[in-house]
């Protein structure tokens, strides 16, 4: 399914400069000089991590490869190759024995919740090493996986800044191309990697290209799901989005404090988080 | 007669007034040193934009009597000064205000009278709105300021027109936003197709501060500018980076252009109001 008139074509060096400025200005007035990253391999953290050494320096970024005893050994290969072309201090931790910890207790264990856990295991080594290298842990999800919830609550989700999650993973694709990220790592299939085989798009039951169409027309341009039908999107698919969308909301927002004083984080508490920086 | 404009295009420390009135006089030092006539610093530009609570601690008052206001107010005796506040009346009601500043006084203070509060704005849930629109004498001639979402209206450049006003003095704290495969983000092309124009309908100067840097998500793209009577461009600061840039415009510019384009003298207000008034009137009925 091609829209001739729908055109995600972002322009890289402004782009580039947005980001890495945000990237330098969010991480410096939070008190901090160094970033770690959670690298998996994949286009989204090896974008980021691009990105934060354009933005930080090489020598100001740690990235952790956190494979786990399923983890594909061609994730860690492309980890390594960001790693070696980027200069970035590295450290490889693997979560399996953590991990391993808490599943073992559940010999029926259904997958959706063991990739539950390796992603909060990684989110746990994240935040320790931010503790220890003096770092702001910098996320890596894009705005496609955050709009269709394709993501796990408090594990890939969480970080103190995310620099792409305005990008649909189309042009993730386009400015990862643009700024170097290596080409294996551009044609590889996207997957989570949290069982074999397992895919992004067979996952989600539709591909990138398709739902980022969709989802621009819906959220940027503020179609009425009739006028995706009208534009070509069948109908089934565009309410399958829409309800995927609203369903995790949940995942988008902090938790709801319930409202009992007159003063109450959240409703009438209202700061940004840069304050008085 | 040549006159010198500084364009300070600065990002601010969120809610830290006096952090940002050191880097406003350390500015204004630099101006006056190099022989400007006016400064134009951006909106909210001593206290930062996405005040939200803030708001209310941030909030000063144009007068000596105020310890912000005091400094400012010394640093005008050497150079006119634009700036960006929160300003407080007796009754603590809450404006976005830019100040006029000039040989120890102030001359002019305008509220913003337009609160863009859609989207990523929520200025109507934090500010009182400012309620006139009215130019000014400066020792440079008669001028008017609007802050940001003011001149995205047309009408009030245009009552700044009307009502005497050759020099737009225009602030703005914009978010960056509208990514394309164009070089600029369509927040950033939009503004400069308005002032460009305005320059060219109005025949008259249009200066543009906007501020740069970030809070949280937000980025601020700075590309100040300023265009002449004709519409050209007589100065563009970059995009996304601070900045203090000066550029000269020549009032004589104004007896030119409107020489060769009358449109001011052939302006029909009082058709205008007419119109407007059968169409309030039809409104009402």
């Amino acid at each position: 399914m091609e829209h001739q008139q729908i055109d995600l074509t972002i322009n890289t060096e402004l782009t580039r400069q947005v980001l890495t400025g945000f990237i330098r200005s969010e991480v410096t007035r939070a008190g901090f000089s160094h970033a770690v990253i959670n690298l998996s391999g994949g286009l989204d953290s090896s974008l980021s991590c691009y990105l934060v050494v354009e933005a930080l320096g090489a020598e100001n970024v740690l990235a952790l490869r956190l494979p786990y005893k399923s983890s594909t050994p061609d994730s860690g290969e492309h980890a390594n190759l960001v790693i070696d072309a980027l200069g970035v201090q590295s450290l490889t931790i693997p979560i399996t024995a953590m991990a391993d910890g808490l599943i073992s207790l559940y010999p029926d264990m259904d997958r959706i919740r063991k990739g539950n856990i390796m992603a909060r295991m990684r989110m746990i080594v994240l935040y320790d090493q931010s503790q220890d290298f003096h770092a702001l842990p910098v996320g890596t999800g894009n705005k496609t996986e955050i709009l269709l919830g394709y993501t796990t609550l408090y594990g890939d989700s969480a970080c103190a800044i995310n620099p792409i999650g305005d990008l649909y993973k189309t042009q993730v694709r386009q400015l990862a191309k643009a700024i170097g990220v290596p080409q294996v790592i551009l044609d590889k299939p996207p997957t989570a990697d949290l069982w074999l085989g397992q895919t992004d798009e067979g996952e989600l039951g539709f591909t990138y290209a398709e739902v980022d169409q969709l989802l621009f027309l819906l959220v940027d341009q503020r179609y009425r799901p009739e006028d995706c039908v009208e534009a070509g999107f069948p109908e089934s698919f565009v309410r399958q989005v829409m309800e995927k969308v609203r369903r995790n909301q949940f995942k988008r927002v902090m938790p709801p404090i319930a409202k009992l004083s007159n003063r109450t984080v959240g409703y009438d508490f209202l700061y940004l988080r840069d304050w008085g920086t | 007669m040549k006159v010198t404009i500084a364009l300070a295009q600065i990002a601010t420390k969120l809610g830290d007034v006096n952090a940002n009135l050191e880097k406003h006089l350390e500015l204004i030092r630099r101006a006056v040193s190099s022989g400007v006539d006016l400064i134009v610093f951006p909106e909210l530009s001593l206290t930062g934009y996405c005040l939200q609570d803030l708001v209310p601690t941030v909030a000063l008052a144009a007068s000596t009597d105020d310890p912000v206001f005091k400094h400012l107010l010394e640093a005008s005796q050497y150079v006119d000064v634009v700036v960006g506040f929160v300003d407080s009346d007796a009754r603590h009601r809450f404006f976005i205000a830019a100040a006029y500043l000039s040989g120890g006084k102030v001359v002019h203070v305008h509220h913003k009278a337009y609160l863009p509060t859609y989207g990523l704005f929520d200025e109507g849930r934090f500010f009182a709105w400012g309620d006139s629109v009215r130019a000014f004498d400066t020792r440079f001639g008669r001028a008017g300021i609007l802050i940001c979402e003011d001149f995205w209206h047309a009408s009030p450049p245009y009552l700044l027109w009307l009502d005497g006003a050759d020099l737009f003095l225009f602030t703005s704290a914009s978010p960056g936003r509208g990514l394309s495969s164009r070089p600029m983000l369509d927040s950033a092309r939009w503004v400069e197709d308005i002032n460009r124009a305005y320059a060219g309908m109005f025949t008259s100067f249009v200066v543009h501060a906007n501020r740069t840097g970030y809070e949280d998500g937000l980025n601020f793209w700075g590309g100040s500018t300023i265009y002449d009577p004709n519409g050209e461009l007589v100065l563009q600061c970059p995009y996304h980076a601070e900045a203090l840039m000066f550029g000269e415009i020549d009032l004589n510019q104004l007896h030119r252009t409107r020489a060769r384009l009358p449109v001011l003298r052939d302006e029909r207000t009082a058709l205008t109001m007419r119109e407007l008034q059968r169409i309030l009137g039809q409104e009402q009925a």
